[in-house]
């Protein structure tokens, strides 16, 4: 039973609040991953977790046990590091047995456990070498195999995959996820890259400036970002926004007009912004007008950008779509898709 | 493409007539340190000699004097590495993993302390250690070697600990090691190659210090205060003999650390 819970966490490094009040609780098992652009204050978030940070306010609780003031050995984590944190004058056997070697288990269990870790991760040929003689992803296997063996009921992992190449990548990304079925250990896993979140976390947290901006599965997130910000930063391509107003059952901007059947009447004249996904849109013989200004091709579909009114959006068009560039074509937005937000403050509105 | 050869070869002949500049003296001493008494005043010096012999440097050895000015020597150059490392070595490791209050400003002040000629400093110093009773006496001729290697221990062994990831120190953290546990398993392995060097490079300026170590003794010499007692008085052979025997270890040891000067000279 080890469930994390955060309360009420904030760390402030000088003068600067790196966590604002974070409060995340993450249920035995799943796999939470964290998730948000560069110095969101995700890594530090989980350094806190790790121990190798120290909060300046709220409690950390792994399972029953309070953790804030623990050292990092005592919280029982295993941690999986960015730049992998092999150690170079140890044999990749070493490497993995290296924290059952501080915990004094018999020499038999470390050896088996070794082993072990090594056929999940596919590193027996390797046992033998130095790190200096691996590929980069073997040497993140060696990191997962070394955190995976300590059998700690916590795995926390920071960008483990962002050294890695593209293919390299989508391969490693897939074998965490498998890896993580079988083992079934509480993952808080930090990424800035969405397809990552997407495709592994049980949730999503995403985070901004040191907060929480929003906290759900996958879909959910990608369906119903909280936040202009959330919708801008899921999904590739991002969201499309266009500002403007309900006016006359239509919601009227800088040079474009989008027709609105069904609105909450006090939302008449508020100055909003409409969030609607790339395939939501439809190019159609009539519609709300638009102009072409690039096609790409990506083989399952093409990429279409437009300019609606002054607003570049992109629609994905299925892949024989016949636009050229300086087309005027009309576009079809599916209503139910369409998402509200306040124009101030980015914060999505229930219609 | 004709200019490129011109400045290579500019900067090859720069650099060989600065290898003969260094090695020239080095060669003589060498050679007139292995010539024979009668022959060391022969002129012009042939080259390559002509006739080697062993008995200068024998008779420089079995100088009265020498051979404990040499243990002397040893004694002090082995406690000003171990001084000069117990204290240098954790404040190189501050300035690799801390960002403190006044961290530019100690640098600074740690390359200072060389601007202070040790001919100023040996007068208060002798009359100090007279006061305190360490007056030629090793150990006080190793404080103030150690006092001297101090500034370049602490910035190369800052160097050696920058070089050494801090996340391998986080790792074996989170793995069950302690602070001091991540330090003495992961860290002090990865940094022991340099360590080595600046160890080296200490014993290499204690051995050849020569100034501090005659102020602050009488008796109890080391061979560079010992043979500068006796230079006057001494033939040239056991001049030549001396000077090999002082540079030798010297030469040696920085040919096998020079990688590691190299990180200290900024050519990282």
């Amino acid at each position: 039973m080890s469930s994390i819970a955060i309360d009420a966490v904030s760390k402030i490094f000088g003068k600067t609040p790196a966590l604002k009040d974070i409060a995340l609780d993450i249920r035995d098992g799943e796999f939470m991953v964290l998730l948000g652009p560069s110095g969101c204050g995700k890594t530090t978030l989980l350094r806190c977790v790790a121990g190798l940070e120290q909060v300046n306010s709220g409690r950390i609780r792994i399972g029953e046990r309070d953790v804030t003031d623990l050292a990092p050995r005592d919280r029982n984590i295993a941690m999986v590091f960015q730049s992998y944190a092999v150690f170079p004058h140890m044999t990749v056997g070493s490497n993995i047995g290296f924290g059952l070697r501080m915990k004094r288990r018999p020499k038999p269990e470390i050896e088996r456990r070794v082993r072990e870790g090594a056929e999940l991760l596919g590193l027996v040929p390797f046992l033998d070498r130095y790190p200096a003689q691996l590929s980069g992803g073997q040497r993140q296997r060696v990191a997962v195999a070394r955190a995976l063996v300590m059998d700690a009921p916590v795995l926390l992992m920071d960008e483990p995959l962002s050294n890695l190449d593209a293919l390299l990548r989508l391969q490693a990304r897939a074998d965490l996820k498998r890896l993580h079925k079988e083992v079934k250990r509480t993952t808080i896993y930090v990424t800035h890259d969405q397809v990552e979140a997407m495709s592994m976390g049980d949730r999503i947290a995403v985070m901004r400036e040191g907060a929480i901006e929003q906290l759900g599965a996958p879909m959910e997130i990608y369906d119903n970002p909280a936040t202009q910000f959330v919708g801008g930063f899921i999904g590739s391509p991002p969201m499309n926004f266009l500002r403007g107003a309900i006016r006359d059952g239509s919601f009227t901007g800088d040079g474009f007009a989008v027709p609105i059947t069904r609105m909450r009447g006090d939302l008449q004249g508020r100055e909003m912004v409409l969030g609607v996904r790339a395939e939501h849109i439809t190019i159609a013989d009539d519609g709300i007008p638009a102009r072409v200004m690039v096609v790409e091709p990506l083989g399952s579909h093409a990429l279409v950008t437009v300019l609606v009114g002054k607003t570049a959006v992109k629609v994905q068009a299925p892949i024989d779509v016949a636009v050229r560039p300086d087309q005027a074509i009309n576009l079809h937005f599916d209503e139910a898709t369409l998402r509200w937000m306040d124009a101030g403050t980015g914060s999505a509105i229930q219609r | 493409m004709n200019a490129r050869v011109l400045d290579r070869s500019v900067l090859y002949a720069g650099a060989i007539f600065l290898a003969i500049w260094v090695l020239v003296p080095f060669y003589l001493i060498a050679i007139s340190a292995f010539t024979p008494q009668a022959k060391i005043f022969d002129y012009p010096k042939p080259l390559v000699p002509t006739s080697l012999s062993t008995d200068t440097m024998q008779f420089f050895v079995e100088a009265r004097g020498v051979i404990p000015s040499v243990l002397n020597s040893l004694v002090v150059a082995l406690f000003t590495i171990v001084f000069g490392l117990v204290l240098g070595a954790p404040a190189g490791y501050a300035l690799a993993r801390f960002r403190f209050r006044g961290r530019e400003a100690f640098q600074v002040v740690v390359l200072m302390t060389k601007m202070f000629p040790i001919a100023i400093l040996s007068i208060p110093l002798a009359v100090t250690f007279l006061q305190l009773g360490l007056y030629d006496n090793l150990i006080s001729v190793a404080l103030v070697h150690t006092a001297m290697a101090l500034p370049f221990i602490v910035l190369v062994t800052g160097g050696v600990f920058v070089a050494v990831s801090h996340e391998l120190e986080e790792a074996a953290q989170t793995l069950g090691c302690s602070r001091w546990g991540a330090f003495l398993r992961i860290v002090l392995p990865l940094a022991l190659p340099g360590l080595a060097a600046a160890a080296i490079f200490t014993f290499v300026i204690s051995w050849n210090e020569v100034f501090a170590a005659t102020i602050l003794t009488l008796r109890t010499r080391t061979l560079p205060a010992q043979v500068l007692a006796s230079l006057s008085t001494s033939p040239l052979a056991f001049k030549f003999a001396g000077g090999l025997f002082m540079v030798l270890p010297a030469i040696v040891f920085i040919f096998l650390i020079r990688k590691y000067l190299m990180n200290l000279w900024g050519s990282r």
